[in-house]
């Protein structure tokens, strides 16, 4: 049987996002093209988590240390240079350095995958622990104080390559943030289709038989938790867009979490349902607090435990499934595999 | 020379604390290898039983050594066949699972009891090392913990339940041949793991401060403690409670508590590194 | 506050009742509402320090329209649980900037918060009441802080401590902005009273275990212990300072005991005898703080927690805004920080509370108690203290676009 070709897929979600990044200022305002903003950072963050994860069967709880890292680069780097296009590569760069350095600690080390998820938590600790204590005015990199737990204000927004003086206004942040949501999947999707993506996929399913085949299951791993942290990373620069705002709560257990929960939600092995679930999540938390009448951790906690009972593999792969089953009924009868008698 | 001997005792103190707040954990996660995040809530749950009974009449000591340990039980229980007993061998589920079950619990003590609780102070008062003032209640902490490890090892050892424990433990499919039923099991392992964490909670009762917000502050620091015991549940706990709340409470009495706190994650973090199984990976291997 | 369902049902009731009523309240009922934000966290962690804010603003805008509505019109609260969550301050600012177009904010409780959600406001031009004590130093023509300063409070607690107990004194303090600030501010008020600091020590916010610290206390042996730790975790200092039998031994001053309902929490042998120094006590005796108290417990139940200057600050804070609008006429946002920094004040709770033109913060009154038996014995009063801490850095009428915070440089 002939392999399904992955390019009409890729391009009909390709096209569904190119219709939402015009779309929605069309039936939105401003509050709704912010609001899609923070979603679609968080969205971005989610990616990274379902790439590594999903694909490279890394299990990192600690995505949450290079988003904070990509967010606090980003800041300092601005408020130190005034012009934001080296500040922005720099929010890549730094924190996919940083998961390189991470990753040869971990993967070089041979580190069982439980373990990876442990020393990612604690990693993620510490650096909340440490960024939270820089307040005081001795701790500054440049111009920019770090502000320990009160975060860094004021931060200013992504400008226009090489003008300084034209800081780009909230509905073109969303269109830049857009654009860059649909250059990373496209960017992942052809990486997970290239020969990498197959053998990363490849010591995802057995590392020992990819090693015998000849791959450094470590070296792959490596590059796939730096390709993560860097997308990590520019989420982190994102986010401090959006809020114009950076404080060590990034760092926090809870944030690592809910990337998490975003990828299982939306769908593990699936790069659209992190995509998905990011939004969907962060959307019931902000109509959770829009209510006074329950406990919002009440019934985020029921919806959480409700999701994992019924729909475990997430959102995606169940509609998927769903949408295959509709298209199989279709097809003439003679066509449909004839049942097996049972013994 | 009395300071030295001050210090030694607040080691022991913290070496106490850390094996009651694992050892749920870690009888949970050794037996199943379930990572259950709703470990803190377990540890709430248990404070508020104590607290609440404690407040309507009954005897400080009935309800934390009684009280707290079976309610927490029975929450465990209902959790097991509730929501854990689908996820089985689904580890990334059940951390998703009992997540949202964290969450449920912290929203349901807020909604019923407010955000704060009315505790109790700790009875015994203070004794004296020299010129030094400490709490005889640290006494009976230490105290506890031995007996809680001294009982478990009993269990395990002696007992009959305690050998079908271990023989699931080692080769659940041998010993379901053998006419063990392997989630009935799981089930009495869960239990029991909840109720010595409902335990705890409640020994914890007199020298915390209790909201329901309080077992987001131990979590991290218990997980740590299990992963870094590995396998064995008494003597992996034990001797990972005891590696790092000696390097706690020295770091901090040097310098200061931030840098106790990092002290034991760097610390978490390199053995991890060089021990990735755990302390009982390589070291004791056979023990319980 | 404890069961939400009763909580429903009386607003139910209410809500039915005044729907019911509203023929006859008369023309505010007719006129378009003015949309009030509120940005509180009412669960999580700070959950309990946003619940009796969000009740006393709640108090305040019925009160208000009961009297008839703001220039006529009724007010409406919108409000939004930011869940001890700093990305929500953030989006739900947005919100009530964007979406819901708000006349004023109350709201943001730790400082994150409001550093958080401030550039937001001043962006999109919505007038900001922050209503909490704080560290000092927000400087910013956009923004009123209602809450007290150093200047106001540790200045008269650190004096008291050292002309009652000695010279030798010990800090602890949390480790994040508001403790350190609040050390140095302890430090400096020490060492102009002729003291000495023999140490400070910080506690990360999770710390629950301080059998360390108190073992280096008792080692160096201070006259007075000061402290400005924060949240319930660090309650367990308390427990444990009373388990060690130390109680009584060392006494304790404290600038953040009692706000989350510590007094009802840990038992009079843990708790008597600490002194504290806020801008409002439950416990006051006028006939204002006494209508205030009542209001509360007949509204929302006899067993709210302790209603402390948190709640009174929001609702000075809604009151002074409305002065402001009176004032002007208008709710337009400008006319009414013109109109309000002309020093206009509001007779609360807590005394009379009077905005400062330079700083946009407020003169308030200052009163010190010591924990006697679950309840603050206020000792001592002092009216009318400026924001002295923050005059010093900030000036909004010679530099009014000023639009920071400044970290107040102590030299001590």
């Amino acid at each position: 049987m002939k392999p399904r070709s992955a390019w009409p897929s890729l391009c009909a979600v390709l096209a569904a996002m190119l219709l939402v990044m015009f779309g929605l200022p069309l039936v939105t305002g401003l509050f709704g093209l912010v609001q899609a903003t923070v979603f679609i950072a968080m969205a971005v963050l989610a990616l990274s988590q379902g790439f590594i994860w999903g694909f490279g069967g890394i299990m990192s709880f600690g995505q949450s240390a290079f988003f904070g890292l990509g967010g606090y680069t980003y800041a300092v780097a601005v408020m130190n240079m005034g012009d934001s296009t080296a500040p922005f590569f720099l929010a890549i760069l730094l924190p996919a350095a940083f998961a390189a350095l991470l990753g040869y600690f971990m993967f070089y080390g041979r580190i069982s995958d439980a373990y990876v998820g442990v020393i990612t938590l604690t990693v993620t600790v510490i650096l909340f622990n440490v960024v939270n204590s820089t307040a005081g005015d001795v701790y500054h990199i440049g111009n920019a104080p770090l502000g320990g737990f009160n975060g860094m204000p004021s931060v200013p927004p992504l400008n226009m390559p090489g003008d300084p003086s034209t800081p780009l206004e909230p509905q073109q942040i969303y269109y830049v943030c857009m654009a860059l949501l649909i250059l990373v999947y496209a960017l992942l999707r052809l990486i997970l289709a290239s020969k990498f993506g197959r053998v990363v996929v490849a010591i995802r399913e057995n590392e020992t038989r990819a090693m015998l085949l000849g791959y450094d299951p470590r070296l792959y791993k490596l590059l796939v938790f730096a390709i993560g942290g860097g997308i990590a990373g520019l989420a982190g620069c994102l986010f401090t867009n959006w809020g114009g705002f950076i404080s060590p709560t990034v760092f926090g257990l809870s944030q690592s979490a809910q990337i998490i929960i975003f990828v299982l939600v939306g769908g593990l092995g699936t790069l659209i349902g992190p995509i998905l679930g990011a939004v969907a999540i962060e959307y019931l938390i902000s109509v959770i607090g829009s209510q006074q009448t329950l406990n919002a951790d009440l019934i985020l906690g029921v919806v959480l435990v409700a999701f994992v009972l019924l729909v475990p593999q997430g959102v995606v792969p169940v509609l998927r499934n769903g949408v295959q089953r509709l298209l199989a009924l279709r097809r003439p009868a003679a066509l449909r595999a004839p049942k097996v008698a049972q013994p | 020379m009395a300071l030295a001997a001050l210090i030694g005792f607040n080691v022991l103190n913290s070496i106490a604390a850390l094996v009651l707040l694992s050892i749920g954990l870690g009888v949970i996660f050794g037996m199943m290898k379930i990572i259950n995040l709703a470990h803190g809530e377990f540890l709430m749950l248990g404070a508020y039983a104590t607290v609440v009974t404690t407040n309507a009449g009954i005897n400080l000591f009935v309800a934390m050594l009684v009280v707290a340990p079976v309610f927490v039980g029975a929450v465990g229980l209902v959790v097991e066949r509730g929501i854990i007993r689908f996820l089985y061998g689904r580890m990334i589920d059940t951390m998703l699972a009992t997540w949202g079950l964290s969450l449920f619990l912290v929203g349901i003590i807020t909604t019923i009891f407010g955000t704060t609780v009315k505790g109790v102070a700790a009875p015994f008062g203070g004794f004296s090392i020299g010129p030094y003032q400490t709490s005889a209640y640290s006494l009976f902490m230490i105290a506890m913990a031995l007996a809680v490890l001294a009982g478990i090892w009993a269990m395990l050892r002696l007992s009959r339940f305690g050998l079908i424990v271990r023989a699931t433990m080692q080769n659940p499919d041998m010993a379901a041949a053998l006419g063990v039923s392997p989630p009935r099991i799981y089930m009495a392992t869960f239990v029991l793991g909840a109720a010595l964490t409902g335990l705890a909670g409640g020994v914890l009762v007199p020298v915390s401060g209790v909201a329901p917000t309080m077992g987001a502050a131990y979590i991290a620091r218990a997980f740590i403690t299990v992963i870094g015991g590995g396998a064995a549940v008494i003597t992996g706990s034990g001797l990972a409670s005891a590696l790092f709340g000696i390097i706690d409470q020295v770091v901090t009495f040097r310098t200061t508590p931030v840098f106790g706190q990092v002290a034991l994650l760097i610390s978490a973090l390199v053995m991890i590194r060089i021990l990735p199984q755990g302390i009982t990976g390589r070291f004791f291997r056979r023990s319980l | 506050m404890t069961w939400d369902r009763r909580q429903i049902l009386k607003s139910g009731v209410a809500a039915a009742a005044t729907a019911l009523a509203t023929p006859f309240i008369g023309r505010a009922e007719a006129a378009e509402p003015i949309k009030v934000g509120s940005l509180l966290d009412l669960s999580g962690p700070i959950g309990t320090s946003g619940q009796p804010m969000f009740d006393a603003i709640q108090l305040a805008v019925d009160e208000v329209n009961a009297a008839g509505g703001l220039l006529g019109r009724p007010i409406q609260l919108v409000n939004y649980n930011t869940q001890s969550t700093i990305q929500l301050y953030s989006q739900y600012a947005q919100q009530l900037a964007l979406k819901d177009r708000v006349a004023v904010v109350h709201g943001g409780i730790t400082s994150a918060s409001r550093e958080a959600i401030r550039p937001v406001f001043d962006r999109y031009r919505i007038l900001y009441f922050y209503n909490v004590l704080y560290e000092g130093g927000v400087c910013d023509r956009d923004i009123f802080c209602t809450g007290t300063t150093p200047a106001q409070t540790v200045n008269k607690l650190v004096p008291y401590a050292l002309k009652t107990w000695g010279k030798k004194v010990y800090i602890l303090a949390a480790d994040y902005n508001y403790g350190q600030i609040t050390a140095k501010w302890m430090t400096k008020y020490t060492r102009d009273g002729g003291g000495t600091v023999q140490s400070v020590d910080f506690f990360p916010l999770d710390v629950t275990s301080f059998t360390a610290t108190i073992s280096k206390i008792q080692e160096a042996k201070p006259d007075v212990l000061l402290s400005a730790l924060v949240g319930s975790n660090h309650t367990a200092f308390y427990r444990q300072w009373a388990a060690a039998g130390m109680k009584g031994k060392i006494p304790i001053a404290s600038t953040t005991f009692g706000l989350v309902n510590e007094l009802a929490t840990i038992n009079p042998s843990e708790s008597d005898g600490i002194v504290t120094s806020y801008g409002y006590y439950q416990e006051l005796k006028t006939p204002k703080s006494v209508a205030f108290v009542d209001a509360i417990h007949k509204k929302f139940g006899a067993d709210v927690p302790y209603i402390s200057e948190l709640a009174a600050a929001t609702y000075e804070g809604f009151y002074l805004w409305t002065a402001g609008v009176k004032k002007a006429n208008n709710i337009d946002r400008m006319a009414v920080i013109k109109a309000l920094e002309t020093g206009l004040s509001f007779e609360g709770p807590s005394g009379k509370v009077t905005l400062d033109h330079a700083t946009h913060h407020v003169i308030r009154n200052a009163y010190l108690a010591k924990a006697e038996n679950t309840t603050w014995d206020v000792i001592a009063s002092y009216p009318d203290q400026p924001p002295s801490d923050t005059a010093a850095v900030c000036n909004l009428i010679t530099a009014p676009n000023t639009d920071k915070q400044f970290v107040i440089d102590i030299k001590a």
